[in-house]
Formats: C-alpha cells, structure tokens, sequence
C-alpha cells in the first residue's frame, strides 16, 4: 500500500489554522507539561508589602509548576498600566499575562484568550462576579479577562468617627459596626445622599468639611459616578442612546449646587492624592476613597487614623450605589506560554490566594466574587479594629463604575473625560445653569458615538 | 608589444576602481558619518510620524481606512477649537515671555565680569537642566490646591489665598509661570552666545556718536542678533506646542478641559479614552502650523544670510 500524502500550501495552512483554535478554545487542563517562563506585568499597589504576597503566590506556584516566572509591576502612575497595555496591543509582543485596568480589558478584547474556563471554574468555587465585572470583564458572552483582586477597589465613604459623631451627630459605628456588632437598620435606612448633604453641611459649618474632590481623575469621577446611579441618572443607556437630559439629571446638578457650597473651594483642581492629603491632615471629616488613606493615616497621623471608619454610600431613590473599580488579569492571543498563563491565573483565583492577596493589601484590594466578603483581614485591621469591615460591599450595595451601563466604548469616553464632574463644574463654578450644563454634555456625547 | 601590455596591467593597477574613489569621496565619507543620527532619526521621529499619519486615517477600532473623516469630526468639535485656542496662547505666551525674560538676563549676565560670570551663568541654567517632570512637581507643591507653600504666605502677610490650579485663569497663568521658568534659560544662553559675537567696536563708535543704551540695543544688538531670536523662537515654539509634563502634572488639563493644549488633549483622546486615531489627528494638527512659522521664519533668516 503506497502513502500517497501530497501536502498543499491549502492543506498546511488548514491545518495550521485547525491547530490554533483547538489550542484556543480546548478547555484548560492542569499538567505537569505546564513549563517554560512566564512574564506577568501586574499594576504596583499602592500599598507597601502587597506585592510581595503576589510575588509569593506566583512563585510558590512557578516552582510547583516548573515554570520561569518573571513579574515587573507597572505603576499607574501617570497612566502607565494604560500605557503598557495599549503599546504591547500595538506591538503585538509583551508580558504573556498584563493586569489591565477597568476599560483597557473590554477594550482589548480582540487581542485577549478567551477565559471562560478559568472564570466560570472560579465562579462555581467562589460564588458568582458582581455586575461591574461582568460589565467590564465579559464581551460577546465571553470573559476576555480574569477578574483580579489586587488593585480592585470599591470607594465608599471613609469617615471621621469624632467629627462626624460631634458636628453632624451622626454615630457611624452604630450604624455600620464591626464584625460584633449589630448593625442599626433604621439607621441605615436614613442613610441617604439627602443625609449626606445635611452632614455635609453640618460638617463645614464645625470646620471640618467633607473631602469631596471634582477633578478629572478617578476618585472624583467614581463618586459622583455613584451619586448619579443612586438617582438614575444616565448619561448614555445600554443601547447607547443619549438620555442625559432627564429629571433625575438635572435633580442630581441641583443637589451638587448646594453641596459644592460646603466643600472646600478647590475641589475642582483635586487629584487623586488630594482627599486623602485632606483626611490625614486633619482637616477633613469625611472622603470617599478605599482604606489607603486610612493606611498612610496609620503611618503619619496616627491620632486622625484611630478615628477613621469605612461604611457603605448613601442611598438614593434607585439604590445603594459603591463606587467600584475592578482590575483585570489578561493573557494577549500573541503569548507564548497561554497554557501556563492559565495555569497561574486559576491558582490566582482561588480561595486561598485571594485571601492571601487580602491580607497582603492589608484589606484593600475587593475581590470580584460574591462570596469572598468574610475574610478575618476585614474584621481584624486597624486601628480602630473594624476600620474597614464594612468595605467590602454585602448587602443591599450594589457595585457600579461610572458611566455604567452605556456601551463600553462610549461610557469608557465618558469616564476618561470625565463628563459628569465637567457638568458639575460647570453649573457651579462656571456660573452656567443646569440646562446649559446639560446641553453641554448632550453635546459631548453625540461627540462620542464615533465607531 | 610585451612591454606595452604590461605597462597597461600597471597603470590599470594603480588607477584607482569606482568603488573605491566612492569610498573616498568627502561626500560618501559625510553620509557615513551622518548614518547613525539617520538610523536614529528614521527609527524615532520619521517612523513613529508616518505611524501616527496612517493612525491618524483608521476608524475608532482601527479596522477601516477613513481617509480624513477624523480630522472632518474634530472640526466640529467645541473642546477642539478650545484646545486649539489654548495651545496658542500657552505657545505664543509662553515663548514671547521667555524671549523676552531671556534678552535681558542675557544682558544682565554680559554685563558682569568675565571673572564671575561662570557662576551666574551656571545658576540661571539650573531650570533648564532639571528634568522638567521633577522640576513641575515641586512647582504643583508650591501650587497644591490645599496646602499650596505660596498660598501659606499669602495668609500669612494678609492676602487672600489664590486658587492656582482650580479657576481656569490661575490655572492657565500657573502653566504659562512654570513653562516660561523652565525654558527662559534657553534663551539666555542661546542670546548670551549671540552677544558676545557682536563686535565690541559697534558699540564704541556708537558710544562716540552720542547713542544711548536703547539705540546701541535697537540699532546694533537687535540687528545683529536677528538670525539667532529667529531661530530660537522658531525652536522654542515647536517645543512648546509640544509640551506635554508640565500641563499633565501640574492640571491634567483642568478645570473642564481649560488648560489642555494639543499633547495633552491627545493623550486624553487616544490612551486614556481608547481612541488611538482621534489622539493621534490631535497630534497631527500642530504640525501645518509648526510648518508654516518654520517656513515663515526660515525664510527670514535665509533672506538676510543672502544679503550678508
């Protein structure tokens, strides 16, 4: 019997191309073949001592798995992480997993492996993602990205217990205790944006304000963001249609005439290390940041950090909005060890490693799934001890991201313009009426509709 | 006939071949010499501007050829002709102060002994040799929103505290301060250099015509210096278009998008909201009016070389 096999540039091509989606699309299987090096850029925390307990998973992890792994942390600091992100996409080479920032993973789509396996896999042992990571994490049905857990933050309300207890009257831990105690319900239910401005109001009229900064840069934009959720507030709807010029728009502007009234003066020219400049210094009664200003306060301020306590935002008439920021793992089509890639971002998401990573942040970093909300690391931080149990949203929060729910492309315009804190700059500062403010706006979304 | 064919192979020998009197040319040797900086610059500044042309011409997912439609939307843009306003003002603002502070310093500095003048010299470039983004963070600490060092002493000797980067006015004026800071020393040294090549006798004979210091300036230095103000201006003008650190730290832009000029805007555009087309049509557009005050310019500058 003659082997006739005749191979044509057709038939190798086919079976080159055969070969690549069976790699692609075959699901993740743990071997011991899972070898060779490995490069991971993953964001720098903020703070000190966290990245060595992801330096320790991944090792631990290279060593079992007989693979060379390499990790350089990208700050993102002066948008580095983006930066990072968008040039390895352009040169179609770089780190073979990048951690990448809330937009950059939908983003990056089209250039990201597939990570149903992993995701799904880690869903079923560690209960289902919140709705921002959904939002972000999955394009066309399929998650582009593995949601991370350092770096993923929520930015509720981190308050001064004595000043918020002696110019508002308001008891913080009595509404929201720590792991002991009992929560007060109809406090909490009286927890709304009306009660924050009345605190708010309060507070200036003690001398310690609210640290509540407009800028351009992410903790201006994620707040507000949240204010406007918590009143329906949309800029643009999921079907990406223009739907800022609303009531609920123009209430939630009102509102911000009057609270931009009681926070200092330059909050428009705020940036990200503003409030938390504001809170340690002692000036300020209240922020809306993780628990990294706390962390510094512990360092330098030891007096104002002993006082701190984080609790959930306000409620508005369409609900309990936090302010969320989830990062993502992704793995470019172009790496050269996706098989091991996999293999480290599954160890990542387990359990285990989630809570060492909490641990490691000191309780900063929020895990994207629902049932990782009860590590010790919450109740037991401090001082005061508690400080940060009630920073991982449970409850009745939910997570958004500003911009939210508009397609991606269009709300990531929307966040890094940072359209909602212009509109408010604009009917306060810049001495314009609601209306304009909004016609303004409706302007600079149809400029954002581009394809 | 033995002879004559031998004394042909010798002189065929000696007589250099073509590629070696190639090889010899000053021309050849100059290109040689000049290939490295060519590398360089076709890898760096020709390769990344051709990129950002054919980037400049994709749609927003950078699939599909648009021809000039990026440039057709930004035209219709408000933000867009504010940032072009802007980045004039910031330009043409910062570069007449920096001329200007630069011309006298310049005569301040030629004034003095040749003896001390190291030290000035040295001292008034110290701006210009610090990395701009170092130098701007301490300048965003001096103008820091809550806790700005100058407001501090404002208070204390009985003024109201300025808000530097939060209302639009003292947000420009801060950008404009530190980049006329940063690059006035610039201009010193490039006018400093033009001075001392004005022959000393013009001035004597001015002197004994009875002119005073304005008209040795207007009659004998600005002349003489012509070429050299031209051309820093024209340098001094593409690099401050271009500037990107100073507004980035010290404002990102802000208040509501008051202080971005065409870098800052792009990066704004491009990396940070995802459009890579529409940051680099931003980029783009400084470059027919760089080219048209280099043309301008030029022209001047080889006007007068002619007539010399």
């Amino acid at each position: 019997m003659a082997l006739n096999m005749k191979f044509s540039r057709r038939r190798l091509l086919a079976g080159a191309a055969s070969a690549s989606a069976l790699s692609l699309t075959s699901p993740f299987i743990r071997t011991a073949h899972a070898a060779g090096n490995l490069s991971i850029g993953f964001w720098d925390h903020w703070v000190p001592g966290a990245n060595d307990s992801l330096t320790k998973l991944c090792k631990e992890w290279g060593e079992k798995e007989k693979v060379n792994v390499k990790i350089d942390y990208i700050t993102s600091q002066g948008s580095k992480l983006q930066l990072t992100a968008v040039a390895e996409a352009q040169a179609k080479s770089g780190h073979d997993i990048l951690q990448l920032t809330s937009w950059d993973a939908p983003n990056q789509a089209k250039n990201l492996v597939p990570m149903d396996d992993i995701v799904n896999a880690a869903i079923k042992k560690n209960g289902n993602t919140t709705d921002v990571v959904q939002y972000l994490g999955k394009v066309n049905g399929s998650w582009i990205g593995v949601p991370a857990t350092n770096g993923s933050q929520v930015k509720g309300p981190c308050g001064r217990m004595d000043l918020l207890a002696k110019h508002a009257g308001l008891d913080v831990v009595k509404m929201y205790p720590g792991v002991n105690g009992k929560p007060d319900k109809a406090l909490q239910d009286q927890w709304t944006w009306d009660a924050f401005l009345s605190a708010a109001e309060k507070c200036h009229k003690g001398g310690n304000p609210f640290g509540l900064g407009l800028g351009q840069t992410t903790d201006s934009v994620d707040w507000v963001g949240a204010l406007f959720a918590a009143y329906g507030a949309v800029l643009v709807d999921a079907k990406g249609n223009i739907t800022v010029n609303s009531d609920a728009t123009k209430q939630v502007l009102e509102y911000m005439q009057r609270l931009v009234k009681v926070i200092p003066a330059d909050v428009f020219a705020w940036d990200d290390a503003s409030n938390n400049k504001y809170l340690i210094s002692g000036q300020g009664s209240l922020i809306m940041n993780p628990p990294s200003a706390w962390a510094v306060a512990v360092r330098d301020n030891l007096k104002v950090a002993e006082q701190c306590w984080t609790f959930p935002s306000p409620k508005g008439p369409k609900g309990r909005f936090a302010p969320g920021l989830p990062y993502f793992w992704g793995t470019w089509k172009w790496s050269k060890n996706i098989s091991a890639a996999k293999s480290l971002l599954a160890h990542l998401s387990d359990r285990d490693s989630i809570e060492k990573m909490v641990i490691g942040s000191g309780g900063y970093d929020i895990p994207g799934y629902s049932n990782l909300r009860d590590f010790k690391t919450w109740a037991e931080v401090g001082p005061p001890v508690g400080v940060s149990y009630n920073y991982p949203p449970r409850g009745e929060e939910i997570v958004s991201i500003a911009a939210a729910p508009a397609p991606v492309a269009i709300a990531q315009q929307i966040y890094a313009q940072a359209t909602m804190t212009k509109m408010i700059a604009k009917c306060t500062q810049g001495g314009d009426s609601v209306a304009k403010a909004i016609g303004w706006a409706s302007s600079e979304l149809e400029g954002f509709m581009r394809t | 006939m033995q002879n004559d064919v031998t004394s042909l192979q010798g002189s065929a020998a000696r007589r250099p071949t073509t590629m070696k009197v190639f090889l010899r040319r000053k021309s050849t040797v100059a290109f040689f010499l000049a290939l490295p900086l060519i590398i360089l610059v076709t890898a760096l500044v020709i390769y990344p501007a051709l990129f950002s042309m054919y980037l400049a011409t994709l749609n927003k997912s950078m699939e599909r050829f648009v021809g000039l439609d990026n440039f057709v939307f930004l035209f219709k843009r408000e933000t867009f002709w504010m940032v072009v306003k802007q980045s004039c003002l910031f330009a043409v603002t910062a570069v007449l102060f920096k001329a200007a502070i630069g011309f006298m310093l310049a005569h301040f500095v030629h004034t003095i002994p040749a003896k001390g003048q190291r030290k000035w010299r040295g001292m008034l470039l110290i701006p210009w040799v610090i990395p701009p983004a170092m130098s701007t963070l301490g300048w965003f600490w001096l103008f820091d929103p809550t806790y700005s060092a100058l407001n501090w002493i404002f208070v204390r000797i009985g003024m109201d505290p300025v808000n530097w980067l939060g209302d639009p006015f003292w947000a420009r004026f801060s950008v404009i301060l530190v980049n006329v800071w940063y690059g006035a020393p610039f201009f010193l040294i490039m006018y400093l250099a033009a001075l001392k090549s004005v022959p000393e006798q013009l001035f004597e004979a001015a002197s004994i015509d009875g002119a005073n210091w304005w008209q040795k300036i207007w009659y004998i230095t600005l002349p003489m210096m012509r070429n050299i103000i031209s051309i820093t201006v024209l340098f001094s003008l593409i690099v401050t278009f271009s500037n990107f650190d100073i507004v980035r730290i010290l404002t990102s832009g802000g208040p509501v998008d008051q202080t971005h000029v065409f870098a800052t805007w792009a990066f704004n555009l491009g990396i940070q909201g995802n459009d890579i087309p529409l940051g680099a049509s931003v980029s783009l557009f400084m470059l027919p009016i760089l080219g048209i005050a280099a043309i301008f310019i030029l022209r001047g500058v080889n006007k007068r070389g002619n007539e010399a």
